[in-house]
Parts: structure tokens; C-alpha cells; sequence
């Protein structure tokens, strides 16, 4: 496992030596520090990891700090819950969900380097003016824009389809992704460009053969960014998609068993990591970008 | 010095490019192309999607509907560019070259105007007219909003979230990765990592995680099952239903978002303490000073930018925050918040004007801060 330490920064590395071994006598209270703090975080997950592996029955029963007494009787251990709840819609939200999230990564990627590259390597009237404008409209929130476009797509018949809300998260997601795209692709080194020029490139071969490859790890670290970013929305998905069955995401569902009350207690658990599961892979998969990804957002409004 | 890896970049110098030829003509034809070349990417794509959408609406098959939908919205977009970067080499040499930036460029703009410029500005139009979107009201929106209790107790919560929930993450954030700081590697790795690992659950998610801590059930209904309640009634007390109790209901909801923020605050926090001299931490260490005098006086100053940063950061993520209130309360009891009431008004009651006026506030509020912050990152920039 990758680890969030060697994501941090890159003068992190240099700089952290081992620290002088005379401060090991004290190391106790500071283990005990960190360790409080660690568990206190993870018992909430943990215990609704544990539930979601508990029998229906005794989910409503009891609490899952229970089960310690009977870890090794495997009748109280059931996958029932997962069944259940992949059955009961969520295998179809989790279709939904990638439906969603994939070509709203990929669309506002694509847009958003082919400008990045216009701002950073081609000549054109007003340019730095245009992408100050751009890195401007970070500061607007999501919420300025969702009664007018809501108001559009309905009005033209598109609210609830799949189209309208990659398009959506697309416009969204575009500021960052030029503001970070635009400023690493222009330290990419000039003579490179220039010598592939010479060379007789065009611009549309210099960008997909030289700066698309060379630009990897910031596009990287903004896809995943928007992963999680579209993945986790819960604002989006419920204004332009809302609960209808047919396209409707794993945060609504989630949102929807949530709201039906104890008849639905059971199931919540196993729905719950159902939607995390995609998240959690990344997460353990990638720390370095994802971390990377997500400090990457901090500039967004 | 030590913001985020990413990010701290400001708008630097554009680098030197040569003029090419064309870039420079000004003709009427040459802005009728350049116009036209970067509306075709975005026309296509909108045409092309609800085509599809339309076709797609008799097939009954689930898998291959998502199948299309990704071949046209993955490979359906790169083919667009390409297409359209040949038409403009069709063009004369010279006209091509003033174009072809419109073409790369264009089709962000023309989403940026529609997704955000657009409906910005339509949105403080509209915060200005009644709920039907029919007649101009003057400021009756904001003397409503900041007048009627619905609305102040929204403010309230979100001012006291917004107060409270950077102020946590950061603390909790900065005493977690100055202790881990001094574990072996591999210890401070792995409870680093159990930290940060509520950033990838979704807010509707985490909700429902925390809905099994704060659970309540009255006397007589069976066992408590929510960890909160089962521990007081273990020490005799009585069940408590956390998320009804006045005031304290919006406390227990920020310490929602305080677990899952903190870990962004501890990541960033962490390679800053790691990028603070260990030259300067070590004589001031010979020369006498406590721990707590070294992390006050060395370590606190040295990072101050980035606790800026890393507080502005989630402050701005806290005062939109919608879905926690959403999913746990729905706003009652005295739980609202303006992002949610916003939603609220113009999602369920069909109130535009008021829902309007309220992302006017939501945005109005973190202009200041987003100033700040950028002033910050170029002074930054400046001192690198």
C-alpha cells in the first residue's frame, strides 16, 4: 500500500530524516495520541463496515459492538444485506452512477486541455485577458447556476437525462481543470515545442503526441479529482437527474433508502458501502494522485 | 514555501510564443470563423447526445444504452476536435492560423458562458423579481431573508458552521500530524492514511454512517442501537435524541463534516510541518526550548500561509454544505442551513426569487475569502 506520507510534497521527502533516537523514551503518549484519534475516526466506519455483514434481524436488534462476543459463529455473519440491496435498485444505480461519472471526467478533460493548450501555446487575440476570466470564475458556486439551467432543460425536455448532466459537470468542472491544465502545460520547456515545429508538427500533433503524454500526472490528479468529485454529488445528480428509476445515482438512492425509516434500517449498511466501494478501490489504488487530486481542488470556489 | 503540491500555481507570464501568421488578422470573415469554429464542437456534441438520448429512449437494454452513451461521450468528443482541427486546415494557410486557437479554446468558452456566466448572471436577475419570475420586486427578497425566522436561522446555522467546522478540522488536524510527525515512518503512514480516509466517502454517505452513531430509539422500542445512546444508557443515563436537542442538534451535524474534513487538513498540514528546517528545529532545541515553545514559535509561523489556506479551504466547502442537512434532518429542528434551504425553495416550494436571492448570499459571502486567498498565493508566488 502506497502511503499518504510519500504523497505529501515533494520537499516532504528531503526533509524528513529520522528523527534523533533520543526522543524515543517518550514516544508512549504520543502513540496514544495518535492512536485515540485514529480510532476515534475509524469506529464509524468500522462499524457500519460490520453491520453491513450482520443478519438483518440482528442489525435492528442489537448494536454491532455485539458481535465481538460471537466473531466466530458464522451464523451471524450474511452477505444477505449486499444481495438484498444490489437487487432492490442499487446494482442499477451503480450502472447509473458510472453512466454518469465517466463521460463527465472525460468531456470536461478533453475541453478543458485542448484549451489549456490554446492559452499556453498559441497566439490569439486577448488570450491572458480570457484566461484570467476563466480562473475568475472559480469563485462562483455551484448554486448560482442551478435555477437557470434547471429552468432550460426543462424547457427544451432535457432534465433527467444523461447528456444534460455530463454537460452540466462538465461546465462546472471547467474552470479548474484550464486554471491547472493551463499552468502546468506552460512549463512545459518552449524549445520542446519549438523543435517540434521545426520539425513540421502541427499544433493538433504537438498537443496529442507531445503535451497530452508529457501532461499525465496533473491530468491525472484532475480526473481524479472530478471522480470523486462527480461520484460523491449528491446536489447535481438531485436537481438535474432527481429519483427517477431509470437514471437515478447511487448518492440519491442512498438518499432515498435513508429517508424510508427503520422498515429500511437493515439494509443501510450494506447500501452505504455499496456506494463507497468505487471511492475506497481509488483511494487505496492511487493515495499519491488522489491526495494530489484533491489538494488540486483547493483553489475551486 | 508550502501550499498545497498542486494549486499554488498563480497566473503566471504566458510563455513567449511566436506570431504565426493570421493570428493577428482582424477581418470581419476572420471573427465570423473563429466564432463559428468554436461553436461547431459544442452544436455537435449537444446534437449528438440528444440524438442519442432520443434514440436511446425505445431501446430497453440498460448495458448497451450505457455502452453508447460512453463510446459518444468518451471517443465522441476527441473525434469532434479532430474533425473539426482538419476543417480548419482546409482553410487558406493564413486563416487557418488565426482560427485553429478558436477551435481549441472556443468550445470551453462557449460552455463556460452557458454552465456558468449564464446562469450567474440570470441568477441575480432573478433573485430581484417575485417567485413566479414574472415581476421585478426590488430587494424584497433580501429584506425577507434577512428579516423572516426561516431564514435567519438558516444564516445562523451557516455562520455558526462556518465558524466552527475550519476551526476543528484545522486544530484536530494540526495536533494529529504534529504527533505523527514523530512516529517511526511506517506507524505515521498507516494512521495518517485511517485519517484521510473519510475524504472518500461521499457527504450522503457519511451521513449515513453517522446516523448509526447518533440512532434513537424511545423507551420501550428495543435496544439502542446508535453507539452514542448505547454508551450513555451503559452508564444509566437516558436516551437522548441527539439530532432533536435545540441548538446542539446543528453541533452534532458539523461534527459530521469535521470527520470528514479533517483528514485534508491534517495531509496538508503534515508536509508542511515536514517542509519547516530541521536545522532551525534543532538549535532552538539546543539552545533551550521546550517542545510546545519550538512548535509555537518555530513551527506555528512557519506555516501560518498554509493554515490560511487549508482554513479558507474547508471554511468555503462548510458554508456550501448541503447534503449533510439534507439527508440527517432535512432542515427541521431548527437544523437549516442556506445552502439547503436554497435547494429547499426553489426545488420543493418553487420559490426562484428567494432561492435566487440565497445563492446571491452563498456567493457574496466567499468572494472576500476567495480574494484573500488568491492575494495570498500571488504574495507567495512573488517571495518564491
Amino acid at each position: 500500500m502506497t502511503t499518504v506520507t510519500e504523497t505529501a510534497h515533494p520537499a516532504a521527502a528531503a526533509s524528513s530524516t529520522p528523527p534523533p533516537s533520543r526522543r524515543k523514551p517518550n514516544r508512549f503518549p504520543v502513540y496514544l495520541g495518535v492512536g485515540l484519534i485514529a480510532l476515534l475516526w475509524t469506529i464509524p466506519s468500522l462499524g457500519l463496515l460490520i453491520s453491513s455483514f450482520r443478519d438483518p434481524r440482528a442489525i435492528r436488534a442489537s448494536g454491532w459492538w455485539t458481535v465481538f462476543g460471537e466473531v466466530f459463529d458464522s451464523a451471524a455473519w450474511t452477505i444477505q444485506n449486499y444481495q438484498e440491496v444490489m437487487e432492490g435498485g442499487f446494482a442499477n444505480a451503480f450502472v447509473n452512477s458510472l453512466a454518469v461519472t465517466i463521460p463527465a471526467v472525460v468531456i470536461p478533460i478533453t475541453v478543458a486541455a485542448f484549451a489549456a493548450y490554446a492559452f499556453a501555446w498559441m497566439e490569439f487575440p486577448g488570450r491572458n485577458m480570457i484566461f484570467v476570466a476563466v480562473v475568475g470564475l472559480l469563485v462562483i458556486p455551484l448554486q448560482m447556476a442551478l435555477i437557470p439551467i434547471l429552468r432550460i432543460y426543462t424547457n427544451v425536455g432535457v432534465a433527467g437525462t444523461l447528456p444534460g448532466i455530463w454537460l452540466a459537470h462538465a461546465g462546472f468542472g471547467l474552470p479548474l481543470a484550464i486554471y491547472l491544465l493551463r499552468n502546468y502545460m506552460g512549463t512545459l520547456p518552449s524549445s520542446l515545442i519549438e523543435s517540434a515545429k521545426i520539425d513540421g508538427a502541427d499544433h493538433f500533433t504537438i498537443f496529442t503526441r507531445l503535451v497530452i503524454p508529457l501532461s499525465i500526472p496533473v491530468l491525472a490528479s484532475f480526473a481524479i479529482f472530478q471522480f470523486l468529485w462527480v461520484w460523491n454529488d449528491f446536489l447535481v445528480a438531485l436537481v438535474f437527474l432527481g429519483y427517477n428509476e431509470s437514471v437515478r445515482v447511487l448518492t440519491v438512492e442512498l438518499s432515498d433508502l435513508a429517508g424510508r425509516g427503520e422498515g429500511t434500517l437493515s439494509l443501510l449498511p450494506a447500501a452505504a458501502f455499496v456506494t463507497m466501494i468505487l471511492p475506497l478501490v481509488v483511494f487505496f489504488a492511487l493515495q499519491r494522485f488522489f491526495v494530489r487530486g484533491l489538494t488540486a481542488g483547493s483553489v475551486k470556489g | 514555501m508550502t501550499t498545497p503540491p498542486i494549486g499554488r500555481e498563480e497566473v503566471t507570464a504566458a510563455p513567449t510564443v511566436p506570431v504565426e501568421e493570421g493570428a493577428k488578422d482582424n477581418s470581419f470573415l476572420a471573427w465570423i470563423l473563429r466564432i463559428l469554429s468554436a461553436l461547431v464542437v459544442p452544436a455537435v456534441l449537444v446534437l449528438f447526445f440528444f440524438a442519442f438520448e432520443f434514440l436511446q429512449r425505445r431501446d430497453t437494454n440498460k448495458l448497451v444504452q450505457i455502452g453508447t452513451a460512453l463510446v459518444v461521450g468518451v471517443l465522441g468528443v476527441w473525434v469532434l476536435y479532430w474533425g473539426m482541427d482538419r476543417l480548419v486546415s482546409a482553410l487558406p494557410a493564413r486563416t487557418g492560423a488565426g482560427v485553429r486557437p478558436f477551435a481549441f479554446a472556443g468550445p470551453a468558452m462557449v460552455l463556460l458562458g452557458f454552465y456558468l456566466v449564464y446562469p450567474a448572471v440570470n441568477t441575480f436577475i432573478l433573485s430581484f423579481q417575485n417567485d413566479a419570475g414574472d415581476a421585478f420586486v426590488g430587494l424584497a427578497n433580501f429584506q425577507r431573508i434577512f428579516t423572516e425566522t426561516t431564514y435567519l436561522v438558516a444564516i445562523r446555522n451557516s455562520v455558526g458552521w462556518a465558524l466552527l467546522v475550519p476551526a476543528a478540522a484545522v486544530g484536530i488536524g494540526l495536533y494529529f500530524a504534529t504527533l505523527a510527525d514523530r512516529l517511526p515512518r511506517r506507524s505515521e503512514a498507516t494512521a495518517k492514511s485511517l485519517l484521510f480516509l473519510p475524504m472518500a466517502i461521499s457527504f450522503v454517505g457519511a451521513s449515513v454512517v453517522w446516523t448509526f452513531i447518533y440512532r434513537f430509539r424511545p423507551e420501550g422500542f428495543g435496544e439502542q442501537i446508535g453507539i452514542l445512546n448505547a454508551i450513555v444508557t451503559g452508564f444509566g443515563g437516558e436516551a437522548v435524541d441527539w439530532l432533536a436537542v435545540p441548538l446542539w442538534n446543528n453541533l452534532f451535524l458539523m461534527v459530521i463534516l469535521v470527520w470528514l474534513q479533517t483528514g485534508f487538513a491534517m495531509v496538508i498540514l503534515s508536509s508542511a510541518i515536514k517542509a519547516v528546517p530541521e536545522e532551525i528545529v534543532e538549535a532552538s532545541r539546543i539552545d533551550g526550548a521546550n517542545e510546545w515553545q519550538v512548535f509555537r514559535r518555530i513551527v506555528i509561523p512557519s506555516i501560518s500561509s498554509t493554515i490560511v489556506v487549508v482554513w479558507t479551504t474547508i471554511l468555503i466547502t462548510t458554508w456550501k454544505v448541503f447534503d449533510i442537512v439534507y439527508v440527517m434532518t432535512g432542515g427541521r429542528e431548527g437544523t437549516s442551513v442556506v445552502a439547503q434551504q436554497m435547494v429547499a425553495e426553489f426545488f420543493t416550494f418553487n420559490n426562484d426569487g428567494i432561492g435566487a436571492a440565497l445563492a446571491v448570499v452563498l456567493f457574496i459571502a466567499v468572494v472576500p475569502i476567495l480574494v484573500i486567498n488568491v492575494k495570498r498565493f500571488r504574495a507567495q508566488e512573488a517571495t518564491r
